[in-house]
């Protein structure tokens, strides 16, 4: 299958990029791995008169410390970040999340910025992403800004990036030392994607949870923070009481899509529920 | 058309370069099967999802279908037609001792997607080899005869390796 004809240019640094974009914006696109992009090209769903390659922009690769956590450049691949030592040790909860995205072969092509970008409302990483507090860099003409992810998705396939903009690097704060975390997904047995994925971390102390954070992917029309569970769980006793209770707050904490019959919220409940159920055994 | 000029670019296929003008639109297993005529990548759905398409690109498997040709430009590739060297690869060995196909069309995906596991995780638990096959789509096989198929390569590399091991130890 071919998709529609279109220009092809390779950049070598970001602001030629940029530069590129500025040209033509509304009919440029950047392509990362193009595993979300060249599919929709080719069955025509999107059409693009010219792509700018990213893969050779060394500004955009690679993951280093960066004040305490981790700076991974957009054009990072989610195989790298599920098995890169770093993220490993500073944010496990993100390898987690990397590893059980589609298949082998994806995963070795597909990259975090790409993925972010792309905005599928059931992307694995988001969920990730959002439990960890992660930040956006994002260069524009003339400009670079950083944003929270918390703020960025907009709704299905839209975020705040404009059409001249880059995602260069997400900053991932460490993680709490001895939190333990979790990505538990229910993969749709056709497509792969996550029915639902809820990715957690929690930190007890004394008994207690100390800080802790959930987020939900692929259940509404964008990713989502539990934040009515983390406030049930924070301070109190990591128990099953109050797993079970803060479980009962997931769906309530954000919008879910195609909910009447109720399925969904039951899925956030079952899945937020087994998810710290993981935790609290170590298992996660 | 202005926008489908061609673009240079050049692949070294199986150690050998090919260099090619191609539409930017070409993709990589349009590039090998019709630029380089080697058709042992198969086409199965077109849609990134069956794996068949599946070759070596810098070593690591991707699916052919959904990558661009100029994206592999400068890249070396790794197709069925050359994993035999002098005698079959041990993948090639191992499915052909356990059965691991039938109709062969999703064989070359599933030998190269078998062969790149092997060479990230020499001594893969059977749960890590069906792992890796969720990518390959077989219409036959049900995957048993292929899992078998990959545990048997992987004592064949192991034994080619010790008696290597051993003649260089005689000499
Ligand atoms: C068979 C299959 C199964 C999959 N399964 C899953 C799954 O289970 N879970 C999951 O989360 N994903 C899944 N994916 C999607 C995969 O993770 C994609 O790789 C990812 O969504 C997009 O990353 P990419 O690098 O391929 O981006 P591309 O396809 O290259 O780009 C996607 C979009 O982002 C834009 N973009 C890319 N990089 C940047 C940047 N740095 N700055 C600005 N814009 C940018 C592009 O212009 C484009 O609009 C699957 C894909 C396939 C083909
Ligand atoms: S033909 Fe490429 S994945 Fe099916
Ligand atoms: S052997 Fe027929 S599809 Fe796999």
């Amino acid at each position: 299958m071919y998709t529609a004809p279109f220009d092809y240019r390779r950049a070598h640094d970001t602001q030629e990029v940029v530069t590129w974009l500025q040209e033509d914006p509304d009919n440029t696109k950047i392509i990362a791995g193009g595993h979300s992009l060249l599919p929709l090209m080719k069955l025509r769903l999107a059409s693009v008169a010219r792509l700018v390659d990213i893969s050779q922009v060394a500004e955009l690769q690679g993951i280093r410390e960066d004040m305490g956590g981790l700076r991974i450049g957009a054009f990072t691949r989610h195989a790298q970040l599920a098995k890169d030592p770093a993220v490993r040790e500073a944010a496990p909860l993100l390898a987690s999340a990397a590893a059980v995205i589609g298949d082998m072969q994806v995963r070795n092509r597909g990259t975090i910025g790409g993925s972010l970008c792309h905005a599928d409302p059931a992307a694995d990483l988001p969920a990730a992403l959002l439990a960890l507090n992660a930040e956006l860099v994002i260069a524009g003409p003339g400009t670079e800004r950083r944003e929270s992810l918390d703020a960025f998705f907009l709704a299905p396939f839209i975020t705040t990036l404009a059409a001249d903009e880059v995602l260069t690097a997400i900053v991932v704060p460490r993680m709490v030392p001895g939190a333990k975390s979790t990505y538990l997904k229910r993969p749709h047995p056709a497509s792969g994607y996550p029915v639902i994925g809820v990715a957690a971390w929690v930190s007890v102390s004394g008994g207690r949870v100390e800080d802790c954070r959930i987020a939900l992917t692929g259940i509404g029309p964008v990713p989502f923070r539990a934040a009515r569970s983390e406030q049930v769980l924070t301070g109190r006793a990591f128990s099953r009481e109050a797993i079970a209770e803060a479980a009962r707050e997931a769906a309530g904490s954000g919008t879910l899509e195609d909910d009447e019959d109720g399925y969904k919220s039951q899925l956030c409940q079952v899945y937020v529920s087994r998810a710290l159920g993981d935790i609290a055994q170590g298992a996660g | 058309m202005e926008d489908s000029r061609v673009v240079p670019v050049t692949l070294t296929v199986n150690g050998k370069a090919i260099a090619r003008e191609v539409e930017p639109r070409t993709l990589l297993v349009h590039f090998l099967r019709d630029d380089a005529g080697l058709t042992g990548t198969h086409v199965g759905c077109d849609t990134s999802q069956c794996g068949v398409c599946t070759v070596l690109l810098n070593g690591e498997a991707v699916k052919s279908c959904t990558v661009l040709a100029v994206q592999a430009d400068g890249a070396d590739v790794l197709t069925i037609e050359g994993m035999e060297e002098e005698i079959l690869h041990p993948v090639q060995q191992g499915f052909w001792e356990k059965h691991g196909l039938q109709c062969g069309f999703c064989t070359p995906g599933a030998m190269l997607t078998a062969s790149y596991l092997l060479s990230t995780h020499p001594h893969p638990s059977e749960q890590e080899i069906r792992e890796s096959l969720d990518g390959l789509l077989c219409r036959c096989t049900g995957y048993e005869t292929i899992v078998r198929s990959v545990q048997r390569a992987q004592e064949i590399m192991d034994e080619r390796r010790e008696s290597a091991d051993r003649e260089t130890r005689a000499i």
